[in-house]
């Protein structure tokens, strides 16, 4: 055994060796952890859907698949919007404070242009698909029913602009997801910015 | 020599939960007999590095081929599309897969290396036979599990290569064409063919390696490592009974392997970064295309690692034969510690007559690999002969060039040299 | 001691063989075309480009890359999205679409007799050097009147049309014969006739020069080696900083070992 070790520079070079190891540790779990994300493949199948609203008459609505999902765009009538701003009191948000939605929805109609509603069909319960029931006074919602969307599952009710009432088992309001309009007929769903991006 | 880690204190300093663990499983135990109280010969050498090399490449394999197997896709129409959807689409696909690959090959390359550390040792003899049997399995659980491995991405090489080794198979008479069809699952090599392999690869083989490793680290810790001096350190002890040639492995042999696993890795990424197939030795260009059933690629050859198995092979004109030879001549391996009669380790000591021995063997290993790339056809076809019969003489000679006719050199109480 | 250093000379001395033997065994006549090579830099952003864009106007007609997308190719080669979109895309797809070309599989196997490859990975199985001989070595083949009426000197017998004679022009293939005495299989001398590749002779020039036309291939070649291995720059690019990494922390751990070995003896 030697006796005069230097144990300053062994705790030093010690140290600096552990150091560097578990940084290169750090550095080496990068790759792995980050191919986890998704891929460009998946970028691709999950890019945005354009939807050709031309044809949709007021009142009617139309599904489309976005990342696997299920979303309607609903053509609202002038009926349908006036009877939005009477319904604050039967809803859990009105305001849409603790819902899903981008910035430009978080409005009374939430959506950016009143006339179409964009929503992911999917009930913010447990996930089931929920009915049209746009009939105003007719079925499972009683003759005060205003229109809108029924869950069959549990008996959760939303209105025309997928606002959750009272008493629904659902506590948010049905999500809202991006989507911008590319020209007055064409909605990019899934997409912010199509105007900026010039999208065809 | 402060140890913190000895005393029964220790427990109080770690707190605890580290108390409980202790009482419950023994962690204390086996990492003092195995780190601390392990003591190995204080000589080692550059040849030493690689058992530890070995265990590194192993884990890397195993992790960078689970993350792999996260993105291919194991049937005959999607799998050369899932490699490039490695290879493109999936962020840091690319570094997983020629990890994967440059690890295959260097797999080999300290395999062959730590293997010869043992002839040069004397490692194999006695009382360490049963280690290298172990590794000797672990040998051919690896040519096995790197033989699936390289049909999984369905290139044209791929294909080809199952194809012939498959086939070599139905030499055997009797069951030689249904035993082929059995292992393929299928009248040709096909989709059926590749999910078994993929089973095999991802599954069955890591699991085999991994008991073989175990159990090849248990054996060799039972009986202590061997050293370049070849003699038994345990025979001269201190007062506590340690020997006196021994150094615990931690810190010694932790911190030095520490710099070989950084040289290794310095090496590897210079290949992983820069030359990822090796000039079409680690990836060769028909397997850039997919697998065709209508074009043989112009040579089929096995990747590096099979080659000088491949050259004994074809040295043979008749096709069973050959097969035989080839399997004869990993098999040989087998019988080492008993085929060598010397009464001294270390080559270091040895006779003129092992080491010449050795030195042609060396050179005929490394030519047969040569000649394995080459096509098969005039003067490649003699040196492979010759180089084969120098091959098998090595091992079946051995017991007549080694041990009463060796002129050995008095062998030391005590090591030489330490690192 | 010695005997050691023997094996590892004759290690050494084996493996330099090997090396050296796998060059020379390149081709068998050696003609002077065998020799060129692509020369081409996967770092020239510019020449990329102009690849790109050769590509998108010559080959895409009839060969894919089906593991390529336009949205990589915009990422790689320094364009926007709208800049690829309005240069190198014809058919309808949108920038995160593979590369296929429109050319229905059935109809190209009916007029040229086999499909024309994809050529995601030419590059990677036959080589930059391989396709710059193939593009530069069509010539007329008064064999072939049935059918090209080309033929090519580095893939003899192709299906392929040479769709850059508008560019190249036509050339007509000249051989020499030489006569070769080789050792027959009954050890008697045996005298072969050989038609050796001599030069070309140009019989209409095109809209390009030869060296434009040569940096046109190179610049097409260059782009079919980068759709090989888009990855390649960042895997170089990074490998500085990783071998880098892993010198610091070498020296850190010898550095250490030395230390604790001075206790031992």
């Amino acid at each position: 055994m030697s006796e005069d070790v230097d144990q300053g520079r062994r705790k030093f070079l010690t140290a600096a060796t552990y150091a560097t190891g578990a940084l290169g540790a750090g550095f080496a779990a990068v790759p792995f952890v980050a191919s986890w994300a998704p891929s460009a493949r998946a970028k691709a199948l999950g890019a945005p859907v354009e939807v050709d609203v031309s044809t949709l008459e007021p009142g009617m609505l139309t599904t489309v698949q976005w990342r696997r999902q299920p979303v309607w765009v609903v053509r609202r009538t002038r009926d349908m919007l006036e009877r939005l701003a009477t319904l604050d009191p039967k809803l859990k948000d009105p305001q849409s404070e603790d819902s899903d939605q981008p910035d430009y929805a978080r409005n009374e109609g939430r959506s950016r242009n009143p006339e179409y509603l964009v929503l992911v069909s999917i009930c913010t319960h447990l996930g089931c698909l929920p009915k049209q029931r746009f009939q105003v006074g007719v079925g499972e919602g009683g003759p005060d029913w205003p229109g809108g969307f029924f869950c069959v599952c549990h008996g959760s009710r939303f209105d025309m602009a997928g606002r959750v009432f009272k008493g629904s088992p659902a506590a948010a309001n049905l999500r809202v997801p991006p989507y911008s309009f590319v020209n007055d007929s064409t909605i990019l769903i899934g997409d912010d910015d199509a105007p900026a991006k010039g999208v065809a | 020599m402060a140890d913190a880690s000895s005393t029964a204190a220790a427990g109080g300093r770690r707190g605890r939960l580290y108390d409980w663990l202790c009482q419950r499983f023994p962690i204390e135990a086996f990492m003092r007999s195995q780190l601390l109280e392990y003591y190995a010969p204080k000589n080692f050498n550059f040849w030493y590095y690689f058992g530890v090399l070995a265990l590194v490449v192993l884990v890397l394999q195993i992790v960078t081929g689970i993350f792999l197997t996260m993105n291919y896709k194991p049937s005959e129409a999607e799998a050369f599309g899932s490699v490039e959807y490695i290879m493109r689409d999936v962020s840091w696909g690319w570094l997983l897969r020629y990890l994967h690959s440059t690890g295959a090959s260097a797999f080999f390359i300290v395999i062959y290396l730590h293997m010869y550390r043992a002839l040069l040792y004397g490692s194999h003899k006695a009382p360490r036979e049963l280690i290298w049997i172990f590794g000797m399995l672990i040998y051919a659980a690896l040519m096995a599990e790197a033989f699936f491995g390289y049909v999984l991405p369905w290139g044209n090489m791929s294909y080809w290569g199952a194809q012939v080794i498959v086939s070599l198979f139905g030499a055997i008479p009797g069951i030689g064409e249904p035993l082929v069809e059995w292992i393929r699952g299928d009248y040709s090599i096909s989709d059926i063919t590749l999910n078994r392999f993929f089973a095999l690869h991802v599954v069955a083989l890591p699991l085999v390696l991994l008991l073989l490793v175990v159990a090849h680290l248990v054996a060799l810790r039972e009986v202590g490592s061997n050293n370049p001096d070849g003699i038994e350190i345990k025979k001269v002890t201190d007062r506590n009974g340690k020997p006196l040639d021994g150094i615990p492995f931690h810190p010694y042999y932790t911190y030095k392997d520490l710099v070989g696993v950084g040289i290794f890795l310095i090496l590897f990424a210079m290949v992983v970064f820069f030359a990822p197939t090796f000039g079409g030795l680690f990836i060769e260009p028909p397997n850039f295309e997919p697998a065709n059933p209508l074009n043989t690629p112009e040579h089929i050859a096995p990747v590096w690692y099979f080659t000088p198995y491949y050259a004994i092979l074809r040295a043979v004109p008749d096709k069973l034969t050959g097969a035989l030879l080839m399997g004869a001549a990993v098999l040989v391996f087998f019988f080492l510690p008993w085929l060598d009669r010397t009464r001294v380790r270390s080559i270091r000591y040895r006779g003129l007559s092992y080491k010449i021995a050795l030195a042609l063997f060396t050179v005929s290993f490394v030519a047969l690999g040569w000649l394995g790339l080459q096509p098969a056809e005039g003067l490649y076809v003699l040196l492979a002969r010759i180089f084969s019969v120098i091959y098998f003489l090595f091992f079946l000679a051995m017991p007549f060039y080694t041990g009463r006719f060796e002129k050995t050199k008095p062998v030391p109480e005590r090591v030489t040299s330490h690192a | 001691m010695l005997k050691l250093n023997l094996t590892r000379t004759a290690l050494l001395l084996a493996l330099t063989l090997a090396t050296g033997a796998a060059s020379a065994s390149a081709g068998g006549g050696g003609a002077v075309w065998e020799t060129w090579t692509a020369d081409n830099d996967l770092r020239s952003t510019a020449s990329l480009q102009r690849g790109a864009r050769n590509f998108m106007n010559y080959c895409l007609g009839c060969h894919s890359l089906q593991y390529m997308r336009y949205n990589r190719i915009a990422q790689d080669l320094a364009m926007t999205e709208e800049q690829v979109q309005a240069n190198l895309m014809f058919t309808g797809q949108r920038p995160f679409d593979p590369v296929l070309s429109a050319m229905p599989h059935a109809d190209a196997e009916t007029w040229f007799g086999r499909p024309p490859p994809d050529l995601s990975l030419i590059a990677r199985s036959r080589g930059p050097d391989y396709l710059f001989q193939f593009l530069k070595t069509f010539h007329v083949d008064e064999s072939r009147v049935a059918t090209t009426g080309v033929n090519n000197l580095a893939l003899d017998g192709t299906a392929m049309p040479h769709v850059l004679a508008d560019l190249q022009g036509l050339q007509k293939a000249v051989f020499h014969v030489e006569r070769r005495t080789e050792k027959g299989q009954d050890g008697k001398e045996v005298v072969t006739q050989v038609k050796v590749f001599d030069h070309f002779e140009q019989l209409r020039p095109g809209k390009l020069s030869p060296a434009e036309y040569d940096e046109f291939v190179r610049d097409t070649v260059n782009f079919l080696d980068y759709v090989g291995e888009p990855t390649r720059r960042q895997r170089e690019d990074l490998g500085i900083w990783v071998i880098g990494f892993l010198l610091v922390f070498t020296g850190f751990a010898y550095a250490l070992k030395l230390e604790i070995w001075k206790d031992v003896r």
